[in-house]
């Protein structure tokens, strides 16, 4: 038995991913989002959560996945990582687990598309069900922003 | 009691009184001759001293009450303010200051102060035997007794001895005054039980007037009495206070030193001590109770009087609190206001209207809560730069301006100790000492100026002065020697870079090193510190003729006037501070010079900058309209018009940042969140003009 760890389960198209409860502050429903120019394509701009300024970002177009329409079911989970704080589009949430830590393996290369350095594991929940464990200070990592955006350039 | 309950409000109001203390004998010492300060520093002092005895802070208090004494001798023009009295007065200053911030890391306020006090009596003996035994009250102790003493009231010898005698045998000896009241009808009987109190309690040497004349009710309302003791000063004032009709009591313990005193200066102080007025009874340094408060003499000491603001003290983390909620009841509102307008019934509307009126104001307010004026990080300036003058033997003028600039709390208080760092430099660095300053032709007073003010999205503080400047030949040398920079590189530096080595790490030109600065940490410290805040350091300098630091500090919660507009669909704030006008132009005016669009605006050519293209508007082309709004900003002498769609108008925004994650975007400041809810970038128009 590995440590027991609590973990929110949120969507993106038919993957289920999970990130650890400790890191997530606050889940909300989508809200007006203010463009902010010049940045990377993913990042959507900026959202006020309760009088503080969060930038937002569609966890889509950050792992290359086709963006969609926000739905009914989107929500904003707001992560805070070290001394940042940033909101991720997910097409829906709704469920937070416990899982064990010794049944997340290592990422495979390649899961749908999503670059294995972004992900911390896998997690078997049983009955076929995965959980794709993500590795949050790599999603937010900046320099791979920067070159992104230089790419763009 | 629990004290503990009191201590946060003690500590605030002993900061308070400290701070104004401070700031009256910086005054008084400019002003030496205005009766006045002293009288506000009084009352500051015995406050202080009342507030300190009440919680238990003995030390505190025992030094305070030595500081009143020297200043009730000046108020009373006994005694003329020198640089000596000055001098101490400031150490027991300091000292206070020092114990409660013990009290404040939660010690015990303890704190050695033999020595001040001892310099403090040295100033009331040494007035008293300078002025010829002509003032009452040398020593604390003696002070009451000669100045209450109303009447020539002196011991022969033979009483004398025996009080010495007393005291040397370890025996209380005591001086009472007792008043009784004035409407008392039998004050011989009220006497009488006073002196059978006294019989109890000890044996009376002496008593003026005498005990006979007293029980033939030959005195005024009241009379003094020397006496051994054999319970304490406080059983007895309580015993004597017990009996009805007495109004007052004012014990003194007597020590050999106070006696002898009385002994050289007899006549003097019964004269002395006649025209007392009552007042100052009260305000002596005896233990003065009084029996009846209600019957308080006109004028008596009524601490804290003065300088009491109508204000409260609040946790910050409250206020942090109120602020969340509001902004969660922000979004409220804004739905209220959309459930109005579908469901249409006008009482409906016309109270959720009122309520988004009263939210805005309470907005408005809730913001500038937290907004602190720089002046309390000022304030403890004018002080540090007298001593500084004056341990260098300098002399400079401090001129502050801009006090009232209001920065967010959590930024006062971190910007103290890096202005701390700069203003001594700018006093050992850059000041010439007198004869170097009348060398050089200069006034031999150096200025120092402090000023705050707000710019665009930033507040600079800068310190100035006119000494000496940079010698960049040197500055130059020490980075080279110091390996910050080597030759090579130090070649292509350009003035302004040379400039800024002086803030590298390890940098230092002073030849000497000092107790002020010049250990060659410094102004590196202040750097990282500034630059840890989000802000930015520069120095500006002419050699011979002096430099300014210039510290620029982001607005990170401040509020600041801003004109909203709009490009399409979305919402932009550009700070007013920037903002020379607005106007509309009309497309033939747009003029085509080399390539780029220019405007003719107050007959000069000014740039016109396309706001949808810097920002990338995604429904907004200006291209599509005969007429434009333009806003004219300024950056310096740079002007430039810049497009927009639409004026919303002049509001009062917040700053905010962006966060972390989204740092260095082009043209854009920080955002702002709207009384709807919604968030507006601001326009840093600096970015716009090239």
């Amino acid at each position: 038995m590995g440590e027991e760890l609590k973990v929110i389960v949120f969507a993106l198209g038919n993957e289920e991913y999970g990130i650890e409860v400790d890191k997530v502050r606050t889940i909300e429903r989508l809200s007006p989002i203010t463009r902010v120019p010049k940045t990377a394509a993913f990042i959507k701009g900026v959202i006020n959560l309760r009088g503080v300024v969060v930038p937002v970002i569609d966890l889509r177009g950050r792992f290359n996945l086709s963006e969609t329409v926000p739905t009914e079911n989107s929500r904003i989970i707001v992560v805070a990582v070290a001394d940042l704080e940033v909101g991720f589009i997910v097409d829906s949430a709704n469920d937070v687990i416990d899982i064990d830590s010794d049944t997340i393996d290592l990422p495979p290369e390649i899961v749908g598309g999503i670059k294995a350095k972004y992900l911390r594991g896998i997690a078997k929940l049983g009955e076929g069900r995965l959980l794709i464990m993500l590795n949050l200070s790599e999603v937010l990592n900046k320099n791979e922003i920067i070159q992104l955006e230089q790419l763009e350039v | 009691m629990d004290m503990n309950a009191y201590l946060s409000m003690f500590i605030d109001e002993s900061n308070d009184h400290l701070q104004s203390l401070n700031e009256n004998l910086l005054r008084l010492e400019s002003e030496p001759e205005e009766l006045s300060i002293v009288q506000s520093i009084f009352r500051s002092a015995h406050t202080l001293k009342g507030m300190s005895a009440t919680m238990g802070f003995e030390d505190l208090a025992a030094l305070t009450h030595e500081m009143e004494n020297v200043l009730d001798l000046v108020r009373n023009s006994k005694l003329k303010m020198d640089h000596f009295i000055f001098d101490t007065l400031f150490k027991g200053l300091d000292a206070l200051e020092s114990m409660v911030q013990d009290i404040v890391g939660g010690g015990s306020g303890k704190a050695d102060v033999t020595q001040i006090v001892a310099s403090l009596q040295i100033i009331l003996k040494s007035d008293y035997s300078a002025s010829k035994a002509a003032e009452a009250a040398p020593v604390s102790a003696a002070a009451a007794v000669s100045t209450d003493s109303a009447g020539a009231m002196l011991l022969d010898e033979y009483q004398s001895s025996i009080l010495l005698q007393s005291i040397e045998g370890g025996l209380q000896v005591f001086h009472l005054q007792v008043t009784i009241r004035d409407n008392c009808l039998l004050k011989a009987v009220r006497a009488y039980m006073v002196f059978e109190v006294l019989e109890r309690s000890g044996e009376v040497i002496k008593s003026d007037p005498s005990v006979q004349d007293i029980e033939q009710e030959k005195f005024d309302f009241s009379f003094s009495v020397f006496m051994i003791s054999n319970v304490s000063l406080e059983d007895l004032q309580t015993q004597i206070l017990n009996i009805s009709e007495i109004d007052a009591v004012v014990i003194t313990a007597l020590d050999t030193e106070s006696l002898a005193v009385l002994n050289r200066a007899p006549a003097a102080a019964a004269a002395e001590a006649v025209s007392v007025p009552a007042q100052e009874l009260k305000a002596a340094p005896a233990l003065v109770q009084e029996a009846s408060p209600s019957k308080a003499k006109a004028g008596g000491a009524a601490p804290a009087a003065a300088n009491v603001s109508r204000t409260i003290r609040v946790d910050i983390e409250r206020l942090d609190t109120l602020m969340n909620l509001f902004s969660e009841m922000l979004i409220d509102r804004v739905r209220l206001e959309q459930l109005a307008s579908e469901i249409k019934r006008p009482d409906l509307t016309e109270t959720v209207e009122h309520m988004a009126r009263v939210s805005s104001d309470l907005q408005s307010i809730v913001l500038k809560l937290r907004m602190v004026p720089v002046d309390s990080v000022f304030n403890r300036f004018p002080r540090m730069i007298r001593d500084l003058a004056k341990s260098l033997d300098k002399k400079i003028d401090l001129i502050i301006t801009g006090a009232d600039t209001e920065l967010d709390r959590t930024v006062i208080d971190e910007i103290g100790d890096p202005l701390v760092h700069l203003l001594r430099n700018s006093v050992d660095h850059g000041l010439e000492t007198v004869e170097e300053r009348i060398a050089a032709g200069k006034p031999d007073t150096g200025k120092i100026y402090l000023r705050a003010y707000h710019s665009g999205n930033h507040v600079f503080i800068e310190v100035e002065e006119d000494g000496r400047g940079i010698n960049r030949e040197k500055v130059l040398k020490t980075a080279i020697k110091n390996g910050v920079v080597t030759e090579e590189q130090a070649g292509k530096l350009t003035s302004d870079e040379i400039n800024m080595l002086i803030f590298a790490a390890g940098f230092s030109t002073a030849d000497k090193i000092s107790d002020i600065s010049g250990r060659g940490v410094g102004l590196d410290v202040v750097k990282s510190k500034i630059t840890s805040l989000g802000g930015n350091v520069t120095v500006d300098s002419v050699f011979g003729r002096g430099s300014r630091f210039s510290v620029q500090l982001p607005l990170t919660l401040s509020i600041i006037s801003a004109m909203l507009i709009k490009l399409g669909s979305e919402k932009f704030a550009i700070p007013l501070s920037s903002i020379v006008e607005t106007g509309i132009i009309r497309k033939e005016q747009i003029l085509n010079v080399h390539g780029n669009r220019m405007i003719e605006f107050r007959n000069s050519i000014i740039p016109l900058v396309s706001l949808s293209k810097v920002l990338d508007s995604p429904d907004y082309n200006e291209n599509d309209e005969q007429e434009t709004e333009i806003v004219v900003v300024r950056k310096g002498d740079k002007w430039a018009a810049v497009m927009v769609d639409e004026f919303i108008g002049q509001s009062e925004i917040v700053l905010k940042t962006l966060g972390k994650y989204l740092t260095n975007i082009e043209a854009i400041s920080g955002a702002t969140i709207l009384g709807d809810g919604y968030v507006a970038l601001i326009i840093d128009p600096n970015a716009l003009i090239k």
